[in-house]
């Protein structure tokens, strides 16, 4: 490790550099019951001498230290987020609300069903609303997050051909693929193959057919796809693996595009997941908690994982295990259980008519962000698009690049879209539904804005951000001796 | 609607801008014949107080394990979290942030996250740790795959006392990712010591008979184990290495504020459940899986992490570093599929050990430890209970009753109180299930008081 660079004046402190020896913020009760003889119930090789050092801080500056740090963030509730594939929307309170309601919140995952039935039969309601939007037969709430869930579902599939006395060793995906797609393939043990995309975004069905044999698994396919276009040759596609014994995956991360209009089991889709935390809006939290819930087509069930929230003959609801084909369990206890609370809130409070307009709405505030830029920044895919798009800052002659005009947006407030993905040096922007006019209005200025600075003044393009409490910072340097704790005397 | 924001002269001028007459319009992407022609078959949506209406009588439903006296273990624990976990973690720019990829407008959350990652370095006693992963079931798995490409080895041993739903995530991954998962037996509660060098050893001959290379790329133990017991790490970890192999401990990060931390007795890789850190039971997650290991093996580590660098003018700053191991920049070349962490848990710990502090952690796994003992002594002390194991234990245990299990707790359970889980109920398949014929584990943490334990013994006693 080098050494930890030294306390500045200017800079920020951590935790470590706070407080006094002997300092707690902590405030129990005095034990009530006497104390246990530690010499006698514990051999001495396994006793500590001395508490780990953790910080020592009283309870005032740990208050301004968290608040402090919660000003250093940009934030769905204090920026326009356009963060494309990411769907940062609002995060509606009542969410917070119902989930931190003890009745959730405080049960134990080893209650008897009889003592959380109200839980029970939310997560069953769930379940099925989460089948009616995929058009599929059934899902499973259990997966931790979407790449969970890729995972998830892509042992499914496994388990399926194994079934059918197959082991396929090849899965293809195209080559605008989010990254966990390949790396899922990997983690299951299977070798990932790239289909080409043809120039206006769709698919190359050529290409297709070239790769498909029958060791391929399935196709991993995201619809609308990365660069913002609902391919519309799906169901050729999920014809040719079909014929072939291969299944069709959906990577769910653009659903906002399409929830009522069109559904995944509608035009072909074996098996898909969802991200709760893009489409139904429970909080990102600075990288998760998510949650990964997977639906699969009326051949698939059999191998879902267990254990499965069901409807007894009873009118109770309780957990199935007995599912002998299934893949088992793929996380502990049954899952993310208090961000499916809050997508169940979002997903009831909003109802059929409300998720449809939540698509409506993603679409235009998309095209409508696209309409009003593509005379300074080029479309290299033709409109209309779904719930996100994809724009080049080019500029002839200057060497302005896309991390500079994405670093210069920070400066008027708004956080970056996505950057170089699914092409080099493109900008991935997603508005969402959750966005005023205004706010766009003003994101549209801010953009032509920064492409008449690249012409007047390119300096402060590249050296910005000029409003942050830091400036760019040396990420190379940081990989190339990395420093990822604190420690005494630097 | 409900969450959007524009008015019908709004949509109007945003369609003339794009230059279609209609939304509709820009759905022509999409061929009819897959269109969906009807309302999706779910209720319409709800007002505000309509929707808090129908959940509050959903949680009503449920009989929430606050209010009981919870005695409720195995990975899931009701400490008490102070109010400054809820008041700082789950500030709006914490709650409503991503991802910190841009590291100016996120040094909030980057600076919180090194001080994760340092905070679970002192618990654990390990050189380096990650920013989270999902729960402690996968982190196990995940550090298994570190030790399959540190080893060049593929076959794990998993002592049997690891909690159960760890043992099935791992033999789940395993089928999978195309490792063997084998079973290290246990004796009166822990693992059998002197048993392990011979199972290495039967093991390196009956799948290499033709090399001297042991084929076992890390044996799993935990420790306090599921039931409760603490395992000789000291005599373990050792035996372990010898044969090659890393030794993977999954902890309670709570005991080390008792117990020597699984670094301090030489361990590789450290993982484990985070819940006892500050986040509510809610059933069994969001939790946060927490990864510590040594230096070593920082690059085989999955999951994001934050390094600690400077900015262009030589200010102290965090970014995310060591990108170029995650799966968005080496695709099928990744070693995990991970995304996300469990960023607003890993707050919620970080703010969490922050208030107790080096004291606070000590006098937490002190009342723990002292009301477990004062429990289990109590109960033990009842005709008819008795404890199953005489091995040392920090805050749970397990109890062997003469009458149906069952009965014991649901007679507990009227009076008020979750007194523990059956254990056969929970892994019926276990080996171990016959010898566990009546037994229950049973926790207590530093929010039981005396009174509600004496509670418990006289509910035993009348059970």
């Amino acid at each position: 490790m080098n050494a930890i660079p030294k306390l500045q004046q200017s800079d920020f402190p951590l935790l470590f550099e706070l407080g006094a020896p002997g300092l707690s913020a902590l405030n129990l009760s005095p034990c009530d019951v006497p104390r246990a003889d530690r010499a006698k119930a514990m051999p001495r090789e396994l006793l500590a001498e001395a508490p780990p050092p953790l910080p020592e801080v009283g309870e005032l500056d740990l208050v301004r230290h968290y608040t402090r740090l919660a000003h250093r963030c940009f934030s769905i509730d204090e920026n326009f987020y356009p963060l494309g594939s990411c769907t940062m929307k609002y995060n509606p309170r009542i969410n917070e609300r119902v989930a931190a309601m003890p009745g959730f919140a405080g049960l134990h995952p080893h209650q008897d069903e009889s003592d959380v039935q109200g839980l029970l039969e939310l997560l069953y309601r769930l379940r099925c609303d989460l089948a009616e939007i995929s058009g599929l037969a059934e899902v499973t709430l259990q997966p931790a997050a979407g790449a969970h869930g890729e995972m998830t579902g892509l042992m499914i599939i496994n388990a399926y051909h194994r079934s059918r006395g197959q082991r396929r060793s090849k899965v293809l995906a195209p080559d605008s693929a989010h990254g966990t797609n390949p790396a899922t393939c990997a983690v299951c043990g299977q070798q990932a193959l790239t289909v080409k995309s043809r120039k206006d975004g769709r698919i190359d069905l050529d290409d297709l057919r070239t790769k498909m044999d029958d060791d391929v698994a399935a196709l991993m396919i995201t619809n609308p796809n990365t660069v913002g276009v609902f391919d519309a040759q799906i169901a050729d596609v999920a014809e040719i693996l079909h014929e072939k014994g291969a299944q069709l995956y959906l990577d769910g991360a653009n659903m906002n595009a399409i929830l009522g209009i069109t559904r995944p089991g509608d035009f072909g889709v074996d098996v898909m997941h969802f991200n709760t935390h893009k489409t139904f809006s429970t909080p990102h939290g600075g990288g998760g908690p998510g949650a990964g819930p997977v639906a699969v087509a009326e051949h698939l069930r059999p191998f879902l994982p267990v254990p499965q929230v069901v409807r007894r003959a009873d009118g109770s609801f309780g957990w199935d295990a007995d599912r002998p084909k299934s893949i088992g369990k793929v996380r502990s206890f049954f899952g993310q259980i208090g961000v499916l609370v809050r997508a169940y809130v979002y997903i009831r409070s909003n109802g059929c008519d409300g998720l449809r307009d939540i698509s409506e709405k993603a679409v235009l505030n998309a095209n409508y962000l696209a309409a009003k830029l593509r005379h300074r920044y080029r479309t290299p895919f033709p409109p209309p698009y779904a719930h996100e798009f994809i724009m080049m800052p080019e500029f002839p002659g200057s060497d302005v690049t896309d991390l500079d005009v994405a670093k210069r947006l920070i400066d008027h407030g708004i956080h970056p879209p996505t950057m170089s993905f699914p092409i080099a040096h493109c900008l991935m922007i997603e508005p969402s539904e959750t966005e005023s006019k205004a706010t766009l209005d003003r994101f549209v200025a801010a953009m032509l804005d920064i492409a008449d600075e690249v012409e007047r003044d390119p300096q402060i393009v590249r050296d910005a951000p000029h409003t942050m409490p830091v400036k760019r910072m040396d990420e190379v340097g940081a990989a190339r001796k990395p420093v990822v704790r604190w420690r005494a005397g630097g | 609607m409900r969450y959007t924001q524009l008015t019908d002269e709004h949509v109007k001028d945003m369609l003339g801008a794009i230059g279609v007459r209609t939304i509709e319009d820009l759905f022509s992407t999409i061929p009819t014949g897959l269109r969906l022609k009807r309302d999706l078959a779910i209720p319409k949506g709800v007002s505000e107080p309509q929707m808090l209406a129908d959940a509050s009588a959903l949680a009503a439903r449920n009989a929430d394990g606050t209010k009981l006296a919870c005695f409720l273990g195995g990975g899931s624990y009701d400490h008490f979290i102070p109010g400054l976990v809820d008041a700082l973690a789950m500030q709006s720019e914490f709650l409503t942030a991503y991802t910190p990829y841009q590291a100016e407008a996120s040094q909030g959350t980057l600076q919180a996250f090194f001080e994760f990652q340092t905070m679970i370095c002192q618990l654990t006693g390990m050189e380096v740790a990650n920013a989270s992963l999902y729960e402690g079931a996968t982190a196990a798995a995940e550090a298994v795959i570190i030790a399959l490409n540190a080893t060049g080895r593929s076959r794990v041993l998993v002592a049997d006392n690891v909690h159960p739903d760890t043992r099935r995530v791992l033999t789940t991954y395993g089928e999978h990712r195309g490792f063997e998962v084998s079973t290290l037996p246990c004796k009166d509660g822990v693992v059998h010591e002197n048993g392990l060098p011979r199972l290495l050893s039967e093991l390196r001959t009956s799948v290499r008979a033709d090399s001297a290379v042991p084929d076992v790329a890390a044996v799993i133990v935990q420790s306090p184990n599921f039931y409760g017991c603490v395992e000789r790490l000291d005599r373990i970890i050792p035996l372990i290495q010898s044969a090659g192999a890393l030794a993977i401990v999954a902890t309670d990060p709570l005991a080390s504020g008792l117990l020597k931390s699984p670094g301090a007795l030489g361990a590789d890789i450290v993982v484990g459940e985070g819940q006892p850190l500050g986040v509510p039971m809610q059933y069994g997650g969001p939790y946060l899986g927490f990864m510590a290991t040594r230096e070593e093996h920082l690059r085989r580590m999955p999951g994001r992490l934050v390094g600690m660098t400077k900015d262009r003018e030589g200010r102290r700053g965090f970014c995310l570093t060591l990108q170029t191991r995650e799966q968005h920049i080496k695709r099928e070349r990744a070693t995990s599929n991970i995304c996300t962490n469990q960023g607003l848990l890993a707050m919620r710990a970080a703010v969490y050990m922050a208030t107790l502090g080096k004291r606070g952690v000590a006098e937490v796994a002190s009342q723990c430890f002292d009301k477990a003992h004062y429990a289990a002594e109590r109960i033990a002390s009842v005709p008819g209970f008795r404890l199953k194991f005489a091995a040392p234990f920090f805050k749970e245990f397990v109890v062997q009753c003469d009458k149906d299990v069952s009965k014991v707790l649901s007679a507990c359970r009227e009076k008020g109180m979750l007194a523990g889980t059956a254990l056969n109920r929970l892994d019926p398949q276990s080996p171990a299930a016959a010898d566990l014929k009546n037994c229950f584990l049973t926790a207590v943490t530093e929010k039981r008081t005396k009174d509600e334990i004496d509670a418990l013994v006289d509910a035993l006693r009348t059970a």
